[in-house]
C-alpha cells in the first residue's frame, strides 16, 4: 500500500513538472537528510511549504533530499538550475563551496546558504542564532540535572557547534556551578546508530541530561528509554520521548524564505548579504516546555528568552575567560559578531579539546 | 579526568548490543563461504532486512513478527543471488555487489514514509537468577532473546562444523565441488539452500538494527555494517568463534573510544574514530598467525561457480 502510494507520489510529481511552466518562479532546495528525520531538514522542508502557501500558484518548489556535501551537490544543484530553478536554497554548511561553485557558473540564479560564511553577487547566507536557543536549555539543563553531569553529543567542529557548546555551558554553570559537561564528536550529522551509541555511552557515564547537535530523533528514544531528560534538536521531538523530552529548540525558517523569495519576485533581492537572526526574529523558537521542569525554572527559561529576543541579554556577556584561563569577555562586555561565527575555543571549564 | 567514570559492566554489556547485528550477518556469511559461494551482498541482505523488520513491526506491533519478517526479507534477496549465481551461474562477485545495491535502493524505497516513527519496544529477557549475579549479570543474561540466539547460533554453527555429517556434506561442496558431486551430493541444491540461510542471518541482523539497537528507520542505516560482516569473515578464518571475539572486539573498540572521548583522554578523535578497525584486524592476524596454516585457508571451491551435471 505505502509502495503503491509512493509511486503515486512520483509519478503524480512528475505529470505535474509537466504542466508547471506558468509559475513565474521556481525555487529549489537541496537538503542534507530525509525531511522526515523530525529534525533539521524537516524544518527546512516546513519552510519550503511555508513558501508554497505564501505564493501559491505563483512559485514553484522542488526539493532533493540525501544530497551528499561533495561535488554530487554541484551535479544536484545545476541539474535544477538547468530544469528552470530561479533561486536554491543550500540548507547544510557543507554546501559552501559546492554553492559558489555553480553560483559561478549561472550568475542570474539566486543562491542562498545556510550556516556558511562565504558569499558572492548572486550568493547570500543565512544562519540562526541557536546559541540564544543554548542559553536557554543550558539554564533548564543546569536546574534539572541531579548527577551534575550533562552529556552532550557534537557533529562537526565546526564554529556553530562549538559555539552551542559554550553557550549552553555558560548558562548551565551559571545556574549550578558544579555542573560538569561530557562532549562526544560523531563526525556525522546524521547516523542513528552512532548518536544512539554516543548518547548510551553518556548516559553509562553519569550523565541524566542530554543535549544533541546532530539531526536525528535517535538520542531522544534513547534517553526515554533510560529515564533521563533531552531537548529536541530543530524541532519538537517529544513523540520520541514523552518523559525525556523537557523543551526544544525549533529553527523557524519559514518567514526568512517567504521574505527572501517575496524580495526575489520584486527585484529587491541582494547577494552577498548575512543574515544571522536569533529569537528576537522568531527564527529560534523555544518548543513548549514539559511539566516535569519545575515553574520556577520555566519562568526563568521564559525571562532569558525574552531578554534575548529584546536584546537586554546576551549569550556571552563577560566576565568570560577561554579554556587556558586567558580572558577573553571582560565584564559586562558581550561577543563580538566576528569571534562568534569564526569561534574555535572551549570556554573556561569545559574539558577536553576540541577535534581539528 | 576519571577512568572509574567508564562502568566495565555496562560497557560489555552494551558491546555486545552493538556488535550483534555484525555478528549474526557474518555468521551466516561464515556457512554461506564454507559451501564455497562468495556472496558480497551481505549489506544489501541487512539494510532490506532492517526495513521489512521495521515496516512489520510497525504495521502489526509486534516486534517478533518484525524479526520473522526482517529474516523473510533476507531470504527473498538471497532468493534472488541463488537464483541468478546457481541456476543462471552468474559471476558471484558482480552478483553480490548487485544485490548489495539493489537492497539499499529498494530499501530507501519501501522506507520512504517509514522515517521517523519509533517501533514497538522488544523487551529484554532477564535470566532468572542468573542475571542477579553481580558484574557477568549484567553483561551476560540481561539481554533480549535475539543476543542470547546469537551466541547459541555461534556455538551450533561450530559444532554443525565439528561434529556433524551435514558439516561434512557442506564443507565437502566448498573444499571441491566436483569430488562432492561425484559423491552423489546435489552441489547446486545445497549451495542455494546455505545462501538463503545466510540470507536469513543477514536480514536477522539488519533487522535487530532498525528494531532494538537505534531504533528506528534510516536510509542507508548498515553504514557499512554488511561490509565489516564480510572482512570479519575473512579475518576469523572461517572459525565461529573467532568470528564472536572478533565481533566483540569490533564492537568493545567502538564504545570505547566513545568513552575515551566522553571522558576528555587527550587522544586525536580521528585516530580514535579508525581504532576499531585497526584492533580487530591486528588482533585477528595475530590469532591466527599461530595456528597451523591449513587450518586457515579459504575452503578451496570460494567464489568459483559449479558446472558439473
Amino acid at each position: 500500500m505505502k509502495l503503491f502510494k509512493v509511486f503515486v507520489l512520483t509519478l503524480s510529481s512528475i505529470i505535474m513538472s509537466c504542466f508547471a511552466h506558468a509559475d513565474d518562479m521556481k525555487v529549489g532546495f537541496i537538503y542534507i537528510g530525509p525531511p522526515g528525520d523530525h529534525g533539521w531538514n524537516y524544518q527546512h522542508d516546513v519552510g519550503r511549504k511555508a513558501v508554497d502557501e505564501a505564493f501559491g500558484e505563483k512559485v514553484e518548489t522542488v526539493y532533493q533530499e540525501n544530497v551528499p556535501e561533495s561535488a554530487d551537490a554541484e551535479r544536484v544543484m545545476t541539474q535544477m538550475v538547468l530544469s528552470g530553478a530561479d533561486m536554491i536554497f543550500a540548507t547544510s554548511f557543507g554546501y559552501m563551496d559546492p554553492v559558489l561553485n555553480v553560483a559561478k557558473k549561472f550568475p542570474n540564479v539566486k543562491f542562498e546558504h545556510a550556516t556558511g560564511y562565504k558569499t558572492a553577487d548572486n550568493v547570500s547566507t543565512y544562519s540562526a542564532r541557536f546559541y540564544e536557543g543554548r542559553s536557554v536549555i543550558g539554564h533548564i539543563a543546569g536546574n534539572m540535572t541531579k548527577s551534575n553531569t550533562i552529556g552532550y553529543v557534537a557533529s562537526f567542529p565546526i564554529p556553530e557547534v562549538v559555539r552551542g557548546i559554550n553557550s549552553a555551558y555558560l548558562a548551565a554553570k551559571a545556574t549550578n556551578p558544579n555542573v560538569e559537561f561530557k562532549i562526544i564528536w560523531i563526525f556525522t550529522w546524521y547516523d542513528p546508530a552512532k548518536e544512539a551509541d554516543a548518547a548510551k555511552t553518556l548516559i553509562q557515564q553519569g550523565a541524566d541530561v542530554i543535549m544533541q547537535h546532530v539531526d536525528s530523533s535517535a538520542i531522544m528514544t534513547v534517553a526515554e528509554e533510560a529515564g533521563v531528560y533531552a531537548f529536541g534538536q530543530a524541532s519538537d521531538m517529544s513523540a520520541f520521548g514523552p518523559n525525556a523530552h523537557l523543551t526544544a529548540i525549533i529553527n523557524g525558517w519559514g518567514p526568512y524564505y517567504v521574505k527572501r523569495v517575496q524580495q526575489a519576485m520584486d527585484g529587491t533581492w541582494k547577494g552577498g548579504e548575512q543574515t544571522f537572526d536569533g529569537i528576537g526574529d522568531g527564527m529560534v523558537v523555544i518548543g513548549n516546555m514539559s511539566d516535569k521542569i519545575p515553574d520556577s525554572v520555566k519562568k526563568e527559561a521564559q525571562a532569558i528568552a525574552d531578554g534575548i529576543a529584546s536584546g537586554k541579554l546576551h549569550s556571552f556577556t563577560g566576565p568570560v575567560n577561554k579554556q587556558d584561563g586567558s580572558p577573553w569577555l571582560a565584564a559586562g562586555e558581550t561577543a563580538d559578531i566576528g569571534t562568534l561565527l569564526g569561534m574555535n575555543f572551549y570556554v573556561e571549564g569545559i574539558e577536553g579539546d576540541i577535534p581539528q | 579526568m576519571n577512568m572509574g567514570d567508564i562502568n566495565l559492566s555496562l560497557l560489555f554489556a552494551s558491546l555486545i548490543v552493538a556488535a550483534t547485528p555484525v555478528l549474526l550477518a557474518a555468521l551466516g556469511e561464515l556457512i554461506v563461504e564454507k559451501t564455497g559461494v562468495l556472496n558480497l551482498g551481505v549489506e544489501g541482505m541487512m539494510i532490506f532486512g532492517a526495513i521489512t523488520g521495521f515496516i512489520a513491526t510497525i504495521e502489526t506491533g509486534s516486534p517478533w513478527l518484525g524479526f520473522l519478517f526482517s529474516i523473510l526479507g533476507g531470504i527473498s534477496l538471497a532468493f534472488i543471488f541463488a537464483i541468478v549465481t546457481q541456476v543462471f551461474r552468474a559471476n558471484q562477485v558482480a552478483s553480490g555487489l548487485a544485490l548489495t545495491l539493489f537492497g539499499l535502493g529498494l530499501s530507501s524505497l519501501l522506507g520512504y514514509s517509514y522515517t521517523g516513527i519509533k517501533p514497538a519496544a522488544f523487551p529484554d529477557m532477564h535470566v532468572p537468577y542468573l542475571s542477579e549475579l553481580p558484574f557477568l549479570g549484567i553483561i551476560l543474561f540481561q539481554h533480549d532473546p535475539i543476543i542470547y540466539f546469537s551466541i547459541f547460533a555461534v556455538f551450533s554453527v561450530y559444532l554443525l562444523f565439528r561434529n556433524s555429517r551435514l558439516g561434512l556434506i557442506l564443507k565437502a561442496v566448498g573444499e571441491n565441488h566436483d569430488s562432492a558431486h561425484a559423491l552423489g551430493y546435489n552441489v547446486i541444491l545445497i549451495r542455494f539452500l546455505t545462501i538463503l540461510v545466510g540470507g536469513a542471518f543477514a536480514g536477522l541482523g539488519g533487522g535487530y538494527l532498525s528494531l532494538v539497537r537505534v531504533p528506528q528507520w534510516t536510509e542507508g542505516m548498515t553504514a557499512g555494517a554488511g561490509w565489516i560482516a564480510l572482512a570479519l569473515v575473512v579475518f576469523a578464518s572461517w572459525q565461529p568463534f573467532r568470528l564472536l571475539v572478533g565481533a566483540y572486539i569490533f564492537g568493545g573498540v567502538t564504545l570505547l573510544q566513545l568513552n575515551l572521548q566522553a571522558l576528555g583522554v587527550e587522544i586525536n578523535v580521528a585516530l580514535l574514530s579508525m581504532s576499531p578497525y585497526l584492533v580487530t584486524i591486528a588482533v585477528l592476524v595475530f590469532m591466527s598467525a599461530r595456528r597451523a596454516k591449513g587450518s586457515l585457508e579459504a575452503p578451496r571451491s570460494l567464489g568459483k561457480t559449479f558446472f558439473g551435471l
